[in-house]
């Protein structure tokens, strides 16, 4: 087989290109430019931690089933965990969002990360709507019965019923969440191959 | 299209500085962990216990009744709805679109047969239910029609004394007998089991029972205590005294003013507006003028503070 024959490969190709857009020093950097120095960075790696915890608690209440936690001291507990990490993570989120709003992170050939992080937070609504529609107990029965309205209007309802509990807890637990996960490393990927966005030129003039 | 000034950013050739991010993102995981724990230790979450039929039935039992019988006259809100559950109405538009219409009754609901006839023919047939079954199956349309009509009009007077439903009237043939034992049927628990159990032995379905409760009065109620009403920002709001969903609140915002908060689509309308303003806010780095909010209002230079001195030193 040529060298030729092997560079060509689809496996060689992603590996080289891999290998190019995110380099071990990209990766796990221990270094970072001097401007990256204010309280609104922490607000993306708490994001990521909340997302961290939401995701074991909820693997916590998985193993016991949707009905767990409702006659458990532990079960509850882990709810409390579950929920509590999901108001840090939508809290951290949203700062995190205005943060690089107003940093117009998306300079620079960033576009497709801030595309990202907002497909991320739609889907983090949605996850987490799921999540409130499948607590069998009254706040999930008076969510559901309102939220079909709206969904419904939109024929959504069609494909996406809120009122059938075994249909949102998968959607709850495997599809959203996987998708919110994939989005989520995407993003950060996205953040480690171009680098955090640099200051404002002051001499540049808005259009 | 402005071309965009955001394109082209130079690379950044001034001084680095250390960075740790294993260690950043382990701390970072510690403390949101620590302080998780700590919120649920102290504040714990909400639980109110899930509403049954035959709790709605036995607490409030001419709400149930006149539920059941406006399944049965098909003035009830899900006898009613439109798609997805049946073809009453042409359901909410946003503007000429029926969005709704158009996807059709996937999840058909027949409130008359799913919520009234199936569950009273699941019991044991013994009279008089049997024989007002047989009444009902065996009469036109047209009769069946005069006889809920009928119960409908005296309804207004309908009273519950020694745990039965009694309307006057004598001209609904075997309405008040399938009334009645409906409820009889809610306020033993049985009713709860009939609607979830019309798909089969296993099932995970809620959608009849739901659809059921909400038409009640009974749900609302108890959501109208706990502050939950679209009315009362309830979207974002939780049982008890918990933040909600306080990332819905430009959702229910809508909700809350005119034209909205009058309008008979109001559901779509929102909708609209949520997924265009979702729309915009993906496209923030494509679209002139907003992209270029952050130079205008140069908050940024709150951020970058220290770059910023430093370079005016």
């Amino acid at each position: 087989m040529s060298s030729t024959e092997i560079d060509r490969q689809w496996t060689t190709r992603l590996r080289h290109r891999v290998a190019r857009r995110l380099p071990p020093e990209k990766m796990l950097p221990d270094t970072q430019p001097a401007y990256v120095a204010s309280w609104i960075y922490v607000f993306g790696v708490t994001t990521l931690s909340a997302l961290a915890v939401v995701i074991l608690s909820g693997f916590i209440l998985a193993l016991k089933g949707p009905q767990w936690w409702h006659t458990s001291g532990i079960g509850h507990f882990v709810n409390s965990l579950h929920l509590w990490s999901v108001e840090i993570f939508f809290f951290a989120m949203v700062i995190h969002l205005w943060g690089k709003f107003f940093m117009a992170a998306w300079r620079g050939g960033r576009s497709l990360t801030w595309v990202t992080g907002v497909v991320t937070f739609l889907t983090s609504i949605a996850t987490a709507f799921t999540g409130y529609v499948s607590q069998t107990n009254f706040d999930s029965q008076w969510i559901s019965t309102q939220a079909k309205d709206g969904i419904n209007s939109t024929g959504a309802g069609s494909f996406f019923n809120v009122l059938n509990f075994g249909q949102m807890l998968m959607w709850h637990i495997v599809l959203l969440p996987l998708a919110a996960v994939i989005l989520t490393a995407v993003h950060v990927l996205m953040v480690r191959a171009k680098g955090v966005v640099p200051p404002f030129e002051e001499k540049v003039e808005a259009r | 299209m402005s071309e965009s000034p955001d394109v082209t950013v130079a690379p950044w050739t001034g001084p680095q500085r250390p960075y740790d991010i294993i260690k950043e993102g382990t701390i970072a995981f510690l403390v949101v962990a620590i302080l998780t724990i700590g919120l649920a230790l102290v504040f714990s979450s909400p639980d109110d216990p899930q509403v049954t039929i035959q709790q709605w039935s036995t607490k409030t039992p001419i709400d149930f009744a006149q539920t059941a019988l406006s399944e049965l006259n098909g003035t009830s809100g899900t006898a009613h709805y439109g798609a997805p559950y049946n073809t009453a109405s042409a359901g909410q538009k946003l503007g000429p679109l029926t969005l709704a219409k158009w996807l059709g009754a996937t999840i058909p609901v027949n409130t008359v047969r799913d919520f009234v006839l199936s569950p009273l023919e699941s019991q044991p047939a013994v009279p008089p239910l049997s024989t007002a079954l047989a009444q009902w199956k065996g009469a036109s349309p047209a009769q069946r029609t005069a006889w809920v009509d009928a119960y409908t009009k005296a309804a207004g007077k309908m009273t519950f004394v020694n745990s039965t439903v009694t309307v006057p009237t004598t001209a609904a043939g075997p309405v008040p007998v399938m009334i009645n034992s409906l409820e009889q049927l809610a306020r033993s628990g049985a009713l709860d089991q009939a609607l979830v159990t019309q798909n089969g032995f296993y099932t995970s379905n809620f959608t009849l029972p739901l659809l059921f409760l909400a038409d009640g009065s009974y749900l609302s109620d108890l959501a109208q205590q706990r502050h939950l009403l679209g009315t009362q920002w309830g979207m974002m709001n939780e049982t008890g005294n918990y933040p909600g969903q306080a990332w819905l609140w430009m959702y229910t915002f809508w909700y809350q003013v005119p034209p909205f908060s009058s309008s008979t689509n109001a559901d779509v309308e929102v909708w609209g507006i949520m997924m265009l303003l979702s729309l915009l806010l993906l496209l923030v780095p494509f679209i002139p003028g907003v992209r270029s909010i952050p130079r205008w209002t140069r908050v940024y230079r709150l951020i970058w503070r220290d770059h910023y001195r430093t370079q005016e030193v």
